[in-house]
C-alpha cells in the first residue's frame, strides 16, 4: 500500500469528524415492480464499521450493488471524498478504492490463492506468482491472518476464503471494504474472528461496511448502524449515540426501527428459552450405528434415540455429515449399516414413501430444489409426497375438489401468504414456501420429524414462526430431530443436543446452563 | 494373429491414426478452450465443415496449401461469429444455437459444393511432406510420424502452446475463471464476454484448420458432410481431458487409430465387413463414455450466460 496508514493508537475508535470517504446522496434504484432503494442517504467514514441492518428484501443488497459497481442508481448521486463520482463497474469501484467481499465467494475455486489474486493482468503476461505471494504475506501479517498462498481456493474453508478476499481487497489499495452478509455462512467462532479482524482493519484507518440481518452482530461489531426497511432508510445510530445508549437500549431502538413498533415479538435473538419437557416415555425413534457412504463426508456410528415430545438438536458446523444423515433417515440415501426403528418397527429398508406412511417426515433445507416444484401450484406442492394416493387421485386421475379443500385448509392453518392455492409456489417468498413445507410435513399421521436447517435464509419474523411450529410439533407428542448450524436456535429449542463433527456424533449433552460452553467445545473439536 | 502385425500394417495404422486423429486433435483442443471459458460449443461440427469447405476452395483456387489452411481458419471463425453474437453477447441457448449452426453449415456447404463442383469433382494434389532429418529414417514410426506435412507438427506444437497458455499466462487464468466463476473474473476487471468471445473464435480457427486438414491432407477433395461427427468426437475428447491438452492429444490418437483401422486392416488383408470396422470409432466413444464418463469434470458455469449482478 502506498498511502501511509495511521498508527493504530492514533486511529483507535471512530475519528471525531473527518470527512466521509463515500457518500450516497439520496439514491433511488428501481427494479420492475419494486423500488429497491428509495432516496437512501448513507455516509461512510474512515476507521469506522458502518453496519447496514435490515431484513431480507430491505434493500441491503441493492445498496451494496451500487457501492461495488454492479448497479448504478436511477436517481441521486455518489460522492467519493466529497466529489461527484460514478461507480459504473466493479473495476471502477476498485480504482476508487472500494473493495467488496460478497456473501457468495468471488474466488475461482479451481485456481490457487495467488492465481486468484493475479487475475486481471494483460493477457499474454505471466502471472507474477512469487511477487504476489510475498505482497500477500505482508498484508496478511499486517492484519493478522495466515493463508497458504498456493492452496487451491476450493480446499479452503469459507472463513479462510473471506480472509483471502479481504487481503486481496487491501492489496489492491482499498480504503473501503464492503462485507456483504459476511457472517451468514460462518461458524460462531468464524464470525467472532471476523469481528476481531474488522476491528484491526478499522484501526488501520479503513472504512468497513458490514451488512447483516443479525442484531447481535450489528451491536458487537459496529460503530455506526443504519437500518433499512422496505427499501427506505428508517434510521441511523451514530457512534456517540450507540455508546450512550448501551446494548439493551440500542437493541430496543433497532427493533423499533426494523419492525416499526416495539410491541411486536420480533426480538428473535436472545429469545425466551424453551420450557424443558420432562421426558420419561420410551423412545419413539431409535437410530443405531447408522452409517452412510459418501465421497465428501462419510457418516458412521451414529446412535441416537428420540422420545415422543422431545426435541433433539443436532448441532455442528455445516458440512459435517448432517445432510447425509438426514437424507439417510428420510430414505433418500442408502444406509451402509445400522438400523432405524420407529415405534419399535424397523424402517431402514423402506423407501421414502414407506417411511412417510409410517409417520416419519423430513423437512428439507433445500426448499426450492428438492422441497418444492416451483412451477407447480401451491395446492399440488402440498401433496407432492402423496401424488396418486386416495382421496386426491383416483384411478390415476386428479380430483380437483379434495385437492383444493386440502390446500385451503393447510394454507389457512399454517398462515401461508399466497394470492391463491393455484399460484405457482416458486412465486412465494422463502418464508411462505417454508410454511407450506411445514404444513405438508407436519400434517397427517406424522409421528417423528426431521428438520434440516429450518430457518436458514428466513427473515426474523419467519424464523420465529418456524421455531414456534417446531415447539408445537413436540408439544403434540412428535419426536423431533432439529438439525441446525445456528447454535442459538439449537439452544433455544432443544431438550438434548447432539454435536456432529466429521460424520460422527461426538457428544450428547442435556440442554442446561452449561450446554453452550460444552457444545462449543465439541463443535470446535476441543472436547471430542 | 501374429502375421497381422507386419511393418506395413503398423506403419499404415500409425500413419492413419495421425491423419485421422489430427482433425480430432484440433477440434478437441478448440473445444477444450471454449469449455474452459464456460462455452459449450456444439457448433464445432459446423465450424469444421466450413473450414473443410473453405480450406478446399482456397487451396484449389490458389494452389497454396497454406492459404488453404488460412481459409479453413477463416471459415471456422465465420461460423464462430454467430455463436459469439447470439450466445455470448445476447445470451441465447448455446446448445440450440450450436445445433442450428451445425445443421445450417451442413446445408450451406452441400449446396455450394453442388453448384461448384458436382460436375467436375476436382482433386487437390498430395500435400508435400516435411521429413525430419534422422527421425524419419526410423523403421515403422519414421515414415508414419516424421515424414508428414508441416501442419501436423504445428498441430502437435499447438498442444504444448495451449498447455503453456493454460498454466502460465494471465489468459489461461482468465479462461479458467470465465468457466468456473465468471463473476469473479468480472470483479477482477476483466470482461467476461471478451474472454469468452476470444475463446470461441480460437475454437473456430482451430476447428476450421482441422476441417481443412481433412479436405486437403486426408481426402484431397471436399465431400458434403465429410467431417462425419469429428467435431462431436472433439467435444467428447474435451470433456474427458479435464482441461489438460495432452489428454486431448492422447485421446485424438486413440480415436484416430480406430478411424483408420479400416485402411490398416485392409492392408493386412483381414476380411471383416467394412461397416463393422467403420463402426469402431463410435463404439470407442461409447466405451470411453461408459468407462470414464464419471471422470469428466466440467467447469461450473459451462453453458450458462453471464449477466453481471444476476444471482
Amino acid at each position: 500500500m502506498t498511502e501511509p496508514a495511521p498508527s493504530p493508537e492514533a486511529a483507535s475508535g471512530p475519528p471525531p469528524s473527518s470527512g466521509a470517504i463515500v457518500t450516497l446522496d439520496h439514491v433511488t434504484k428501481r427494479f420492475p415492480g419494486v423500488v429497491a432503494n428509495d432516496r437512501v442517504a448513507f455516509d461512510l467514514f474512515p476507521g469506522e464499521v458502518h453496519v447496514l441492518l435490515g431484513e431480507n428484501g430491505a434493500g441491503k443488497s441493492t445498496l451494496v450493488g451500487m457501492l461495488s459497481g454492479l448497479q448504478t442508481p436511477d436517481e441521486g448521486g455518489i460522492l467519493i471524498d466529497g466529489r461527484e463520482a460514478s461507480i459504473s463497474s466493479p473495476a471502477r469501484a476498485l480504482e476508487l478504492g472500494i473493495g467488496t467481499v460478497f456473501q457468495h465467494s468471488m474466488l475461482v475455486p479451481s485456481l490457487s490463492v495467488v492465481d486468484n489474486m493475479a487475475l486481471g493482468g494483460s493477457w499474454w503476461s505471466r502471472p507474477d506468482r512469487t511477487g504476489i505471494a510475498a505482497r500477500m504475506a505482508a498484508v496478511a501479517a499486517d492484519i493478522g491472518v495466515r493463508i497458504d498462498p498456493h492452496a487451491r481456493v476450493g480446499t479452503l474453508s469459507l472463513g479462510e476464503q473471506q480472509q483471502v478476499e479481504i487481503v486481496r481487497a487491501l492489496m489492491r489499495g482499498s480504503r473501503v471494504l464492503i462485507l456483504d452478509e459476511a457472517t451468514a455462512m460462518l461458524t460462531p467462532k468464524g464470525a467472532e474472528d471476523l469481528g476481531a479482524l474488522m476491528r484491526r482493519l478499522t484501526a488501520l484507518g479503513i472504512a468497513v461496511v458490514f451488512i447483516t440481518h443479525k442484531l447481535n452482530e450489528a451491536l458487537a461489531f459496529g460503530h455506526r448502524i443504519t437500518v433499512l426497511r422496505l427499501g427506505r432508510k428508517v434510521g441511523e445510530i451514530a457512534p456517540e449515540r450507540l455508546e450512550a445508549l448501551g446494548p439493551a437500549a440500542a437493541t430496543a431502538e433497532i427493533i423499533r426501527l426494523m419492525f416499526g413498533t416495539g410491541d411486536r415479538k420480533a426480538a428473535a435473538e436472545g429469545g425466551a428459552r424453551a420450557v424443558r419437557r420432562r421426558v420419561s416415555a420410551p423412545p419413539l425413534l431409535e437410530i443405531e450405528e447408522l452409517a452412510v457412504d459418501d465421497m465428501a463426508v462419510p457418516v458412521s456410528g451414529v446412535t441416537l434415540s428420540v422420545a415422543p415430545g422431545e426435541i433433539v438438536g443436532l448441532a455442528g458446523i455445516d458440512g459435517n455429515g448432517q445432510k447425509q444423515f438426514a437424507e439417510a433417515l428420510a430414505g433418500q440415501r442408502r444406509l451402509a449399516a445400522g438400523t432405524i426403528r420407529l415405534g419399535g418397527e424397523a424402517v431402514e429398508r423402506l423407501d421414502v414413501g414407506g417411511r412417510r406412511a409410517r409417520g416419519l417426515s423430513y423437512v428439507t433445507d433445500d426448499r426450492l430444489g428438492e422441497g418444492t416444484v416451483g412451477s407447480f401450484p401451491v395446492s399440488l406442492n402440498l401433496l407432492l409426497k402423496q401424488v396418486g394416493k386416495d382421496p386426491f387421485w383416483r384411478n390415476g386421475f386428479e380430483r380437483p375438489e379434495p385437492i383444493a379443500a386440502h390446500a385451503e385448509r393447510l394454507v389457512g392453518a399454517y398462515d401461508v401468504r399466497t394470492p391463491g392455492i393455484s399460484t405457482p409456489i416458486g412465486k412465494l417468498s422463502g418464508g411462505n414456501i417454508q410454511k407450506a413445507l411445514l404444513a405438508r410435513e407436519l400434517t397427517g399421521d406424522t409421528r417423528a420429524v426431521i428438520f434440516a436447517k429450518p430457518t436458514y435464509g428466513l427473515d426474523v419474523q419467519n424464523i420465529r414462526a418456524t421455531r414456534q411450529r417446531i415447539r408445537e410439533a413436540a408439544d403434540r407428542g412428535l419426536a423431533v430431530i432439529l438439525i441446525s448450524t445456528d447454535l442459538e436456535e439449537v439452544l433455544e429449542l432443544s431438550d438434548r443436543i447432539a454435536v456432529m463433527s466429521r460424520g460422527h456424533v461426538v457428544g450428547m449433552v442435556d440442554n442446561d446452563d452449561a450446554a453452550r460452553a460444552r457444545v462449543g467445545e465439541l463443535m470446535s473439536g476441543v472436547g471430542a | 494373429m501374429g502375421a497381422l502385425f507386419t511393418d506395413a500394417f503398423l506403419t499404415s495404422l500409425v500413419l492413419g491414426a495421425l491423419t485421422a486423429g489430427l482433425p480430432l486433435l484440433l477440434a478437441g483442443l478448440g473445444e477444450q478452450i471454449s469449455e474452459k471459458a464456460g462455452v459449450l460449443n456444439i457448433g464445432i461440427e459446423g465450424m469444421m465443415l466450413m473450414g473443410a469447405y473453405l480450406g478446399f476452395v482456397v487451396a484449389y483456387t490458389t494452389g497454396s496449401v497454406w492459404l488453404g489452411f488460412l481459409g479453413g481458419a477463416v471459415g471456422g471463425m465465420a461460423v464462430a461469429l454467430p455463436m459469439v453474437v447470439l450466445c455470448i453477447r445476447l445470451g441465447l441457448n448455446q446448445i440450440v444455437i450450436g445445433i442450428a449452426l451445425t445443421l445450417g453449415t451442413e446445408g450451406l456447404t452441400a449446396l455450394l459444393h453442388h453448384f461448384q463442383f458436382a460436375q467436375s469433382y476436382p482433386r487437390l494434389p498430395a500435400v508435400p511432406t516435411l521429413p525430419i532429418p534422422g527421425l524419419s529414417e526410423l523403421p515403422v514410426i519414421g515414415p508414419a510420424l516424421f515424414d508428414r506435412p508441416a501442419i501436423v507438427y504445428l498441430a502437435i506444437l499447438a498442444v504444448f502452446v495451449t498447455a503453456y497458455v493454460f498454466r502460465s499466462t494471465q489468459l489461461g487464468l482468465a479462461l479458467q475463471a470465465a468457466g468456473d466463476k465468471p463473476a469473479a473474473l468480472d470483479a477482477a476487471g476483466v470482461d467476461v464476454v471478451n474472454v469468452r468471445s476470444f475463446a470461441v473464435f480460437t475454437t473456430g480457427a482451430l476447428a476450421g484448420v482441422g476441417g481443412a486438414f481433412m479436405a486437403e491432407v486426408g481426402a484431397g477433395i471436399f465431400v458434403p458432410f465429410m467431417t462425419n461427427g469429428a467435431g462431436f468426437i472433439g467435444i467428447v475428447l474435451a470433456m474427458q481431458a479435464r482441461g489438460n491438452p495432452f489428454w486431448v492429444l492422447a485421446g485424438a490418437l486413440l480415436f484416430g487409430a480406430c478411424l483408420s483401422a479400416t485402411t490398416a486392416l485392409q492392408v493386412a488383408g483381414v476380411s471383416i465387413p467394412t461397416d463393422v470396422i467403420q463402426m469402431l470409432p463410435f463404439a470407442a466413444v461409447l466405451l470411453v463414455l461408459v468407462l470414464f464418463g464419471r471422470r469428466a469434470s466440467l467447469p461450473a458455469a459451462l453453458g450458462t450466460h453471464y449477466v453481471r449482478g444476476a444471482r
